[in-house]
């Protein structure tokens, strides 16, 4: 017989504690599926984000660490650089990794740490009852942006992945979401691929997926799934923006001279 | 033993890679930039990481990290930095987990200035961070101590699994003094609860207890700890307390000034002598079980651990300040100075 589905090992057999019709539990499994796939249970170590998902380290069954908010990338590279044979990755929303965490993300990525970086995005803070995020759309209402997001009192929405695929550190970056079976299966390739940057040791991989917030947008599962595809992905463009693993020779070569600074 | 003349932040860099240091994370911020600038070359010589972070906010979840991998870590910071690192301290209690982290403290508040300073006397002993927090705090006063207290600050970090902090000055950071080193040691393996990947059961480090009487429990189990750290780790120094009718106490390179002071004062005549605190939290009560005339504290600040003299004293005798504030060191003449004047003080005899 053949086991064509099943629960991944990595996956606890455990209840969520995530509102109905939220994603994170798709987005858990990805998560799961990848480490199982690559065979790195025993050897990976999770960091949990401030947000809904602060609790992630019910669900995965690895080792893990709670970050103070925004911080996972840094406490994630305090990991990796004393146990560098280790599989690291940040597991972080958009709150956490767009605002307060704008600055640790945007470091960790300029220095290539070789970390996994899975960043969540449902347009607004959901932990704390639905504010207005970095991500939230013009116009969109928020518990803080009552009439609509105002782009001239608060700017526009933060497309974060497309900056950090600017980064020479950034070995893969995608954006991707869950919404239908198609887009979860496309999901999955680019969260792997993620996780194949870190153990190629070519840099580091980020995979922003776009999640639905029924609860704090008002809406019914259903609902809400139609909306992220008609709202959040003319605004977040899916598709990969980079990938490093066809240029495996393109790294630095190793013994050059270091550049001196002048005097 | 050899003694070698070195610079207070390059000291402390060697010894605590002779104390088995293997991760260093920090943001350049004087007047500690040598530690770093020290450790970017040693460490990696030791088959340790250097890594200077973006901010020392960074530099202190990294410390997090590497301390909840099992690594021996430190940072080093001064004022305006250690401010940046008390949200991550904070967690870093709540989470257990042990580290080292050195104020080389500085004038404020705000920018303030690059000159020495004791300011940060309240953040150390009473504000690592926002919660129940209390950590380790030891105050050298010379470079040999300086050196010596590095490779405690790791031993009782790991016994009690807290953070503990050096608070010096920009004096004992930047001035040369002969020291002798130890003898380098490896560091340990990683304990039991550090995440290094589940091969058996799994590890979580964190600080989150969201039921009311889980988080009750975790916070009278960190105080059960601070009690044992209360009762086992106070340490001071008393120099001529015995007949003294005045008694001054200050920490760091104050009491290294304060006692060139209660010399020059004995040679006057008058009975004074000094109580140094080496540990600021736990403040050593016991040292003040005597009962002189009257107290002067003397501090780089404008009078904070004369707050904890007082507690310790309980009102049995008057305590008296005299401070600098802004980095301006004081002189032994000053103290003296202030000296005589509460020797002259009603209570005292002549």
């Amino acid at each position: 017989m053949i086991q064509v589905a099943g629960r991944p090992r990595t996956l606890l057999d455990v209840p969520m504690h995530y509102c109905p019709g939220c994603t994170h539990g798709i987005i858990h499994r990805l998560v799961a599926e990848a480490i199982d796939k690559f065979g790195v249970r025993e050897r990976t170590i999770g960091v949990a984000c401030v947000g809904c998902s602060v609790l992630a380290y019910n669900y995965l069954d690895v080792d893990f660490q709670q970050a103070a908010h925004g911080r996972a990338p840094a406490v994630a590279t305090g990991i990796k650089r004393v146990l560098p044979d280790r599989v690291v990755f940040t597991y972080q929303g958009d709150g956490d990794l767009a605002s307060i965490g704008a600055a640790e993300i945007l470091h960790a990525a300029a220095r290539g740490e070789r970390i996994t970086v899975i960043y969540v995005n449902n347009g607004l803070y959901g932990m704390t009852g639905g504010q207005m995020a970095p991500t939230t759309l013009p116009g969109m209402k928020t518990t803080t942006t009552p009439s609509g997001r105002d782009v001239r009192v608060h700017g526009g929405p933060l497309r974060i992945t497309e900056m950090l695929a600017t980064l020479d550190g950034v070995a893969f970056a995608a954006r991707e979401a869950v919404t239908s079976p198609a887009r979860i299966h496309r999901a999955r390739r680019a969260v792997e691929a993620a996780f194949r940057a870190q153990l190629d040791d070519r840099g580091l991989g980020i995979v922003e997926l776009l999640s639905t917030c029924p609860v704090n947008w008002g809406l019914t599962p259903l609902d809400a799934i139609a909306w992220c595809e008609q709202h959040m992905l003319p605004a977040y463009p899916l598709g990969v923006m980079k990938d490093t693993s066809a240029r495996l020779d393109a790294r630095p070569s190793p013994g050059k001279e270091p550049v001196r600074a002048a005097a | 033993m050899t003694r070698i003349l070195m610079k207070g932040n390059e000291a402390l860099a060697e010894a605590a890679v002779r104390a088995g240091c293997r991760a260093y994370f920090g943001y350049p911020i004087t007047p500690q930039n040598e530690v770093g600038e020290y450790l970017s070359r040693r460490l990696p010589e030791a088959g340790g990481v250097f890594l200077q972070a973006e901010s020392e906010v960074a530099a202190i979840n990294m410390v997090y990290g590497a301390a909840g991998a099992g690594a021996r870590v430190m940072t080093s910071t001064s004022s305006p930095g250690f401010s940046l690192m008390t949200e991550g301290l904070s967690y870093m209690i709540g989470a257990r987990l042990p580290c080292l982290v050195v104020n080389v403290m500085r004038g404020g508040p705000g920018l303030g200035n690059i000159a020495p300073s004791q300011g940060d006397y309240f953040q150390v002993t009473r504000a690592l961070g926002h919660g129940d927090v209390h950590g380790i705090v030891l105050a050298p006063s010379t470079l040999q101590e300086l050196v010596d207290l590095v490779g405690l600050a790791f031993t009782l970090a790991e016994r009690y699994r807290l953070p503990s902090v050096i608070g010096a000055d920009g004096i004992l950071g930047q001035m040369m003094e002969p020291v002798q080193l130890p003898e380098p040691i490896e560091p340990p393996p990683p304990p039991a609860w550090t995440t290094t990947g589940a091969t058996g059961e799994r590890r979580i480090i964190s600080s989150i207890y969201l039921e009311p009487e889980e988080l009750e429990q975790h916070v009278l189990g960190l105080m059960a700890v601070y009690d044992e750290i209360r009762a086992a780790e106070p340490r001071w120094e008393d120099d001529r307390v015995d007949d003294a009718d005045v008694i001054v106490v200050a920490c760091g390179t104050t009491a290294r000034i304060a006692r060139s002071a209660v010399d020059r004062a004995r040679a006057e005549g008058l009975r004074v002598g000094l109580i140094r605190p080496i540990t600021l939290w736990p403040f050593p009560t016991q040292a003040f079980r005597r009962a002189p005339r009257r107290w002067l504290v003397v501090e780089m600040n404008s009078g904070m651990m004369i707050e904890d003299v007082r507690l310790a004293t309980g009102g049995q005798a008057p305590v008296e300040f005299y401070g600098r504030v802004g980095g301006v060191v004081p002189m032994p003449g000053e103290i003296l100075e202030a000296l005589r004047r509460v020797a002259a003080k009603e209570g005292v005899p002549a």
